[in-house]
């Protein structure tokens, strides 16, 4: 049942009609980066197929390319057996490929009928939008779907969960064959997840074909007939879900050997730095205490959407929260902004380092030691033999590579300017440090320079919060793990209790 | 530090501009003799004050188009203010100027920094206050020449080391705020809260803050030049500097500050001032007509808004691949 990676045939084993829609051996390059590697799927009427796989595994560079929005290095798209390109999103919707996405990409600022008729609205005889038929027909999709939405409200009206049947009612009027629901539940509520529940069903009666993707098993069990499973952009297995336990999907989902590429470090944890004691917010996250000692590295794990970037806002003192106290090294502190925090001594090296970390028209020097102004300053002014002198220190210590210090961190590579806003944060000379999802986007061999560098730091007595959702670099570079789910802790798994199925289990709450 | 003040952008600019005047004095050599430069540079003062505060304003990813509202409002309250009391020493009506000139500035700021109107809006909707404000003060009416004391309008004329004060005034504002923008935490602020505020956010700095100092220093730029036009015009009404805002919004755009924020120089936004300044001045001396003065100028806004276009775009490639990158 288990397919090798490289050895993936379409699956053959599929009972009942062909696929209407498939992906044969298909592979996706970015720059440095095989996004996909010889990957097929294939998708039958009627039919439920789950697509599951770690963050980072090609979940959505397959919803991507079924899309039209990302064209395969090589490989086909199939429609009904035959290799049909999608070069245009356009493409895929004229073969009957719609999808609903995490986030509904839909117009707030029309109604809802508008919403389900864009670019194929009815017409009279003037060629004008025929406005009553169109409303009629939106009226009679939407009750073919059992919602009780008004077509002629604004979408910005509507709930979440509302603009999901939207986004559904759109598909169904472009005649839809193929309906792919990313995340889907991510948002909704129990009720309305049961709801989406019946939809499906009644889509899968109408013999459309739907690719689910989702991390939760139970949801996956519940509504899929078949499963995909991909890691590190390969397909690892695929079959009937009726086959399969939980455990054998997980295993598909994480297992592999996943400890030499990791610096070996002996953890010399000393006394406690940081302590969090009930972090609360309204919206995103409740009850959130722990305690980071020096030299420790925390991982913090979860599914996208856990809440754990969102607390560590929070307590770098961007977002404030609702409750909680924070103590360092013994002290009560208060963080009302990202000034007060680097006071303290917390930094936060954010995921997105375009939007949140560097100032990519400043040079090197600036950047750097942006956050430390205030000690190379005099009343304001700025002490510049110092501030070249602090940027020249920390450059060096993270063997910077740039033709000088002036150049504009707009030029640099990705791993570069991971480096200059690792180095602005070192410069504040900071006691614990947040990094989230250090290593995303980075190549391989940066990658391991900065796990090397995150060693080194935790063996000079920082304590490191590390925020990732990559298993591998949780389990290889963690001496504790906090796992959180839908804004709560949900375990603390000491060094020995690290494993990859454990993880997942308490991720997705199985 | 002389590499870093002139970026190539700004070289780019000077060659532009040393075109232009050698061009001209094909036509009209008397144009380019020192005393004539000094004259156009007198003449280009007031707009060299404006566009360094509109520059910083620009940088932090805002506008400001108050500011030749705020000049004539400055301008006629000192007047007044002169009118009322002659005796006044030019240093009370100076620090008037400046200091009205920024409250109106900071009133600009505060909206756009506790309220989150967006600049534009905000600035619009003052820009029409301040016009309206002149005419409640004056009743419509002037305040001539003949009316205000011989201080009040000779301190723009003085002559210092053979330049006059107006021009004096522009040069100092040229140092100060050069020395504001390379070499204060201030000045760093702005570049960094305008290039990217999230990451400005993330070290601790108070992006609306930086924005609110942005608009005072425009505005206390603005008070200044609102007392020296009318005191070097000797006139002051509702109307002075009409639609100037755009003048100086275009000299900034001219000297390559971007307005997409976090990119702009005081050397940038003199240079883009002077090659309007030139313009303006040379084109009737040289003969051509008032339309063709105008689509000159408009010409000069769009090539210089396309070469910015170019340079952001080469920019957005990489932003892109590195996107990609990260899936």
């Amino acid at each position: 049942m288990l397919t090798q990676p490289g050895s993936n045939a379409p699956p053959k084993d599929m009972p009942g009609e062909p696929a209407v829609l498939a992906l044969h051996e298909v592979t996706k390059t970015f720059p440095g980066v095989k996004a996909l590697s010889e990957v097929s799927l294939s998708l039958y009427p009627g039919k439920v197929t789950a697509l599951i796989g770690e963050n980072g595994a090609g979940k959505s560079t397959v919803v991507k390319i079924l899309t039209g929005i990302y064209q395969p290095n090589g490989g086909n798209i199939l429609v009904d057996g035959k290799p049909t390109p999608f070069p245009v999103p356009q493409a895929a919707a004229n073969n009957g490929v719609t999808a609903i996405h995490q986030e509904t990409v839909l117009f707030d600022e029309l109604s809802v009928a508008e919403n389900i008729f864009l670019g194929h609205a009815p017409h009279n005889a003037l060629g004008l939008i025929d406005l009553k038929t169109m409303t009629e027909k939106a009226r009679a999709l939407l009750e073919s779907i059992g919602a009780n939405i008004d077509p002629d409200h604004k979408l910005k009206d509507l709930g979440i969960a509302n603009k999901h049947l939207v986004a559904i009612a759109r598909a169904l009027s472009i005649d839809a064959r193929v309906v792919i629901m990313d995340e889907p539940t991510a948002a909704l509520s129990h009720k309305e997840i049961e709801e989406l529940y019946d939809l499906v069903e009644s889509l899968k009666a109408q013999g459309k074909a739907i690719l689910f993707i989702s991390h939760k098993f139970d949801e996956i069990f519940r509504i899929a007939d078949n499963y995909t499973v991909f890691r590190d952009g390969q397909l690892i297995g695929d079959g009937a879900i009726a086959d399969v336990s939980e455990a054998d999907l997980v295993k598909m989902m994480v297992g592999r050997d996943v400890s030499q590429i990791f610096p070996e470090r002996t953890p010399n944890v000393g006394d406690a730095v940081l302590s969090v004691q009930g972090y609360a917010h309204p919206t995103e996250f409740d009850d959130i205490s722990f305690t980071l000692r020096k030299g420790e590295i925390l991982g913090f794990y979860g599914l996208v959407g856990a809440g754990r970037s969102e607390f560590m806002q929070s307590l770098f003192g961007i977002t404030r929260p609702s409750a909680g106290a924070v103590e360092i090294d013994g002290t009560p502190v208060e963080i009302k902004s990202p000034a007060d925090a680097v006071n303290n001594g917390i930094v936060y090296v954010p995921e997105d380092r375009g939007k949140q970390g560097a100032v990519l028209d400043l040079p090197i020097f600036q950047n750097i030691t942006l956050p430390s102004l205030g000690r190379i300053s005099n009343n304001g002014f700025l002490r510049l033999a110092e501030e070249f002198k602090l940027a020249r220190e920390y450059a060096e210590r993270l063997d910077l590579r740039a033709a000088s210090l002036d150049t504009h961190v707009g030029n640099l590579s990705g791993g570069n300017q991971q480096k200059v806003v690792i180095a602005k944060w070192l410069a504040t000379h900071p006691k614990v440090i947040i990094l989230d999802e250090p290593t995303k986007g980075v190549d391989i061999g940066s990658k391991a320079a900065v796990h090397d560098f995150m060693a080194e730091l935790a063996a000079q007595g920082l304590a490191i919060v590390m925020v990732s959702s990559e298993i591998p670099e949780v389990l290889g570079m963690s001496d504790r793990v906090i796992v959180m789910r839908e804004g709560r802790i949900v375990a603390e798994l000491a060094d020995h209790e690290l494993e990859p199925e454990t993880l997942v289990r308490h991720a997705a709450g199985i | 530090m002389l590499k870093r003040l002139i970026t190539s952008r700004e070289a780019l600019l000077i060659g532009a501009i040393v075109l232009l005047l050698v061009l001209i004095s094909t036509r009209f050599p008397g144009f380019v003799r020192p005393a004539n430069l000094a004259n156009v540079f007198n003449d280009t003062s007031p707009l060299i004050l404006l566009a360094i505060g509109q520059m910083i304003v620009i940088l932090t990813k805002c506008i400001d188009l108050s500011v030749a509202a705020n000049l004539a409002l400055t301008g006629m309250v000192v007047s007044m203010v002169n009118v009322a009391a002659p005796g006044l020493p030019m240093a009370v009506i100076l620090a008037v100027a400046i200091g009205l000139g920024a409250l109106l500035g900071m009133f600009n700021g505060i909206l756009v920094w506790k309220l989150q109107i967006p600049p534009i809006v905000v600035t619009l909707g003052t820009m029409t206050i301040f016009r309206g404000t002149i005419f409640l003060l004056s009743d419509g009416k002037w305040v001539n020449s003949h009316e205000m004391s011989p201080a009040f309008k000779a301190l723009p004329r003085t002559d210092f080391l053979s330049l006059p004060v107006l021009s004096w005034m522009a040069i100092i504002a040229v140092i100060l705020f050069t020395i504001v923008m390379t070499r204060t935490t201030l000045g760093r602020a702005f570049y960094a809260a305008g290039g990217n505020p999230h990451a400005a956010t993330y070290a601790g700095i108070n992006v609306g803050k930086t924005q609110f100092w942005a608009f005072t220093i425009s505005g206390a730029l603005a008070g200044l030049t609102g007392y020296l036009w009318v005191s070097r015009f000797a006139v002051a009404y509702v109307d002075i500097a009409g639609g100037f805002e755009l003048d100086v919004v275009a000299a900034c755009v001219i000297g390559g500050v971007s307005i997409m924020g976090g990119i702009g120089t005081v050397a940038g936004a003199l240079l883009g001032a002077l090659f309007l300044g030139i313009i303006k001045n040379a084109l009737p001396v040289v003969d051509i007509s008032p339309f063709w003065q105008l689509a000159i100028s408009g010409g000069a806004i769009i090539i210089a808004v396309a070469l910015n276009a170019q340079a952001n775009r080469e920019k957005g490639r990489i932003i892109l691949k590195r996107a990609e990158h990260a899936t």
